[in-house]
């Protein structure tokens, strides 16, 4: 793999992630979740009835839906303290000169305009809740892809959007994935028609900068016949002083032959409870592939999955996840085997210091049908000192016969051996022992696209140094 | 007062006494060879003296400019000069050799991350690895590799002394860098080693036999049996090891000379 390059980043981190900007949105909703709230939103949007009707269906749902206890410890959100809807600016910016100069700042300091100019076919980035920047190169349009935010792709392409919305994931498929459709705002909405291949990332930038602000994005990829698409999300937030919820989900329907990457890094601030539902459908011979990188964030409970609906389905988990002081990162991974010939793999990687607590929830399902179908489960754990934590909990259920399963779990610390051939070397301890971190990450890091491979290793050297959160 | 003094030296590992006293002096611009049999405490010593936190210390110090470097960081030793070539090279894995070289120079260079003057430049970097590699026979392909990962015994070894020859130490301590190498990698070790020998550098070889002393000629030759040097002279020492081996010190019949079926 290339080699990345060092980069300095103790003295920019602040200036670059953590910074502030004054609020100053147009509409500020009410703290707190009831009908009125949810058909306030969606007559703010001017959606169409269906919409509304499924939002307030939505929080019906939410509303009856115990809280999940099965995993990490999510007792103290206090649901009624959350802002469900802020917007930052009235109109949707067309191009980067249009936009508020506040928000322009914003990316501006996160390097949206440059990273564009180097390999972004197109960007949209999320501030607050609603995507207002968004552009899209014209050699996309001119083959049919559509690249927009939810918002706009519900009013621009309804049958499209009706078509699909809501159908990997229903609203009653968990407490969160209710909540998300009850109040649900911005995120991606991609289409790419039949055998058109999207050779360069598609990506988008999220923030969130207000207190008490809860992320609601909702995704929607459609990945026709043969095609292909690269989906890249990444996020740094600012230090907050209170808590607060992010909450998104992602839906995706690859077809026959088609095949979509979804990667993600994720850094929330450590007081964000991230809770997130992604799921894909990968019909014939269709492969889907998540990347998905867990940093930051009090509590991650994240478990990406691939549904392998026809024969010759592939479905694909990498994913790191680093837990530092006060954090738990509750990840995972699902593959459901419905057609015969189908393979998964699930690779993990995390990382636990100063008592970080990560848990790895595999869950293999092999169907009847699923005949001579395979699933490769592969969870590496490296704790950095005592107090940390690890643990899997893998989950196979399997009515198929004919079907190869595979599953190897590992738990290690940095070895004395490779800390002590690094510093013979001059290398001091903290510089080693990020320098084997991140070679025990690389496998990861090797599938990102340079810029952001180089941000993980910067992030997994705060983390390291401490100097966040 | 030589440049590198080893006193009375005294070291254990897991409880169990190794080093009872060893005192050696080394001066720049010599080359010292420690021979001895297997088990005689020769990796105890090269560890002990980089500081691996294996091994105890349980008495004496070893004087480098001024200091006991006993009370050191390896990481801190190494950017006072010293270096190490291990017997057994470590594998890191998802580590580059070009960034583990490149961070090791920097980390001598005092490059913290800030002052970008001390750091090197990727020319620099460049050329000055390219001069290296081919004195070791050893080409680029080796680079990308992750540290010292899947590399055979004669390429971890070449490995080490690109290592040595990129951080140029002022003491160097080679661990059995000759053990497991065929004759021709032992000349290109030699080579290489020979070339960085001069008043700037210290030189303690470590061996098992005296092999690779016909290509490295030692200024002195000492010999450890059960922790403690035995016997010091100058070359002449080496030959008599080669004719009677570490019987006269050691029970068992340890041949300083290797076995002609070992002879690859
Ligand atoms: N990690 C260890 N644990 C226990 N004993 C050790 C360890 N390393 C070395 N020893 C013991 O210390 C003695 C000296 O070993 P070593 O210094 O490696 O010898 P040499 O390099 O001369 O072959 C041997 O008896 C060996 O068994
Ligand atoms: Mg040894």
């Amino acid at each position: 793999m290339a080699t990345v390059p060092k980069v300095d980043v103790g003295t920019d981190y602040k200036e670059k992630y953590g910074f502030f900007v004054p609020e100053d949105y147009v509409f500020k909703a009410k703290r707190g979740l009831n009908p009125d709230i949810v058909n306030e939103i969606s007559w703010m949007k001017k959606e169409p009835e269906w919409m509304t009707k499924m939002r307030l269906r939505s929080l019906e749902i939410f509303r009856k839906k115990p809280m999940p206890t099965w995993g990490a410890d999510l007792s103290v959100i206090d649901f009624e303290n959350i802002f469900y809807y802020l917007k930052a600016s009235n109109k949707q910016s067309t191009s980067w000169e249009d936009l508020p100069p506040d928000i322009k700042k914003t990316y501006d300091r996160l390097g949206v305009p440059e990273a564009e100019r180097k390999f972004l076919a197109g960007v949209s980035a999320q501030y607050e809740s609603e995507v207002v920047y968004h552009s899209l190169q014209k050699e996309l349009t001119a083959k049919g892809v559509i690249f927009t935010d939810t918002d706009s792709a519900l009013r621009d392409h309804p049958d499209l959007f009706k078509e699909y919305f809501g159908t990997v994931i229903p609203p009653a498929d968990n407490k969160f994935s209710a909540l998300n459709t009850a109040v649900w705002s911005g995120g991606s909405f991609i289409y790419v028609p039949k055998g058109v291949r999207v050779e360069i990332p598609l990506q988008a930038y999220f923030r969130i900068n207000a207190e008490n602000m809860g992320q609601f994005e909702r995704t929607l990829i459609i990945c026709d016949e043969g095609s292909f698409v690269h989906y890249i999300e990444g996020c740094t937030a600012p230090i907050y002083t209170t808590d607060s919820l992010h909450s998104a989900v992602v839906e995706i329907i690859v077809k026959k032959d088609a095949r979509c990457r979804y990667t993600t890094i994720q850094n929330w601030s450590t007081n964000v409870f991230n809770l997130v539902t992604k799921r894909a459908m990968a019909y014939a011979d269709a492969t889907m592939e998540w990347v998905d990188g867990n940093l930051g964030s009090q509590i991650t409970m994240k478990y990406p999955s691939v549904y392998l609906m026809e024969p010759g389905a592939k479905g694909d988990v990498l994913s790191v996840a680093f837990a530092g002081k006060g954090q738990h990162q509750d990840a995972g991974g699902k593959m459901i085997h419905v057609a015969p010939n189908t393979t998964s793999t699930i690779t993990s990687k995390s990382i636990s210091k100063a008592g970080g607590r990560t848990s790895y929830r595999v869950h293999i399902k092999m169907y009847p049908d699923a005949k001579n179908s395979k699933s490769f489960v592969k969870c590496d754990a490296l704790l950095l000192d005592d107090e940390s934590r690890s643990d899997t909990y893998p989950y196979n259920d399997v009515d198929a016969e004919n079907v190869t399963l595979g599953h190897e779990a590992t738990v290690s610390k940095v070895s004395d051996e490779q800390l002590f051939y690094l510093m013979s070397r001059g290398i001091t301890r903290s510089e080693a022992e990020t320098m084997i971190v991140n070679g025990f990450i690389e496998p990861f890091t090797k599938e990102l696209p340079l810029e952001y491979a180089v941000e993980l290793n910067r992030l997994i050297q705060l983390e390291m140094e401490g100097s966040v959160g | 007062m030589a440049d590198f003094e080893i006193r009375d030296l005294r070291a254990s590992v897991e409880g169990k006494e190794i080093l009872k006293g060893v005192t050696l002096a080394i001066n720049k611009g010599e080359v010292h060879a420690v021979m001895g049999p297997n088990g005689s405490g020769k990796s105890t010593l090269s560890h002990t003296l980089m500081g691996h936190p294996g091994y105890t210390v349980d008495g004496g110090e070893v004087i480098f400019k001024g200091q006991n470097v006993l009370t050191l960081e390896p990481d801190e030793r190494a950017r006072l000069g010293m270096f190490l070539a291990l017997q057994y090279p470590v594998v890191v894995p998802g580590i580059s050799m070009t960034n583990f070289l490149r961070t090791a120079l920097n980390a001598k260079r005092g490059y913290d991350g800030k002052d970008k003057t001390k750091q090197v430049s990727p020319k620099e970097f460049r050329s000055l690895l390219k001069g290296e590699l081919e004195v070791l026979h050893m080409d680029d392909s080796f680079l990308p590799r992750y540290i010292n990962d899947g590399f055979s015994g004669g390429e971890k070894k070449r490995a080490e002394i690109l290592q040595m020859a990129i951080l140029k130490p002022e003491i160097a301590i080679l661990d059995e860098t000759d053990s497991g190498l065929d004759i021709d990698s032992i000349k290109f070790v030699a080579d290489a080693v020979n070339r960085m020998r001069g008043p700037e550098l210290g030189v303690l070889i470590i061996t098992h036999y005296t092999r690779v002393l016909q290509f490295i000629k030692p200024d002195f030759v000492h010999v450890l049996v059960d922790g403690k040097f035995v016997l010091s002279g100058g070359p002449e020492v080496a030959d008599r090891l080669e004719k009677t081996g570490y019987s006269e010190w050691a029970e068992a019949d340890e041949p300083a000379v290797l076995k002609p079926e070992e002879v690859a």
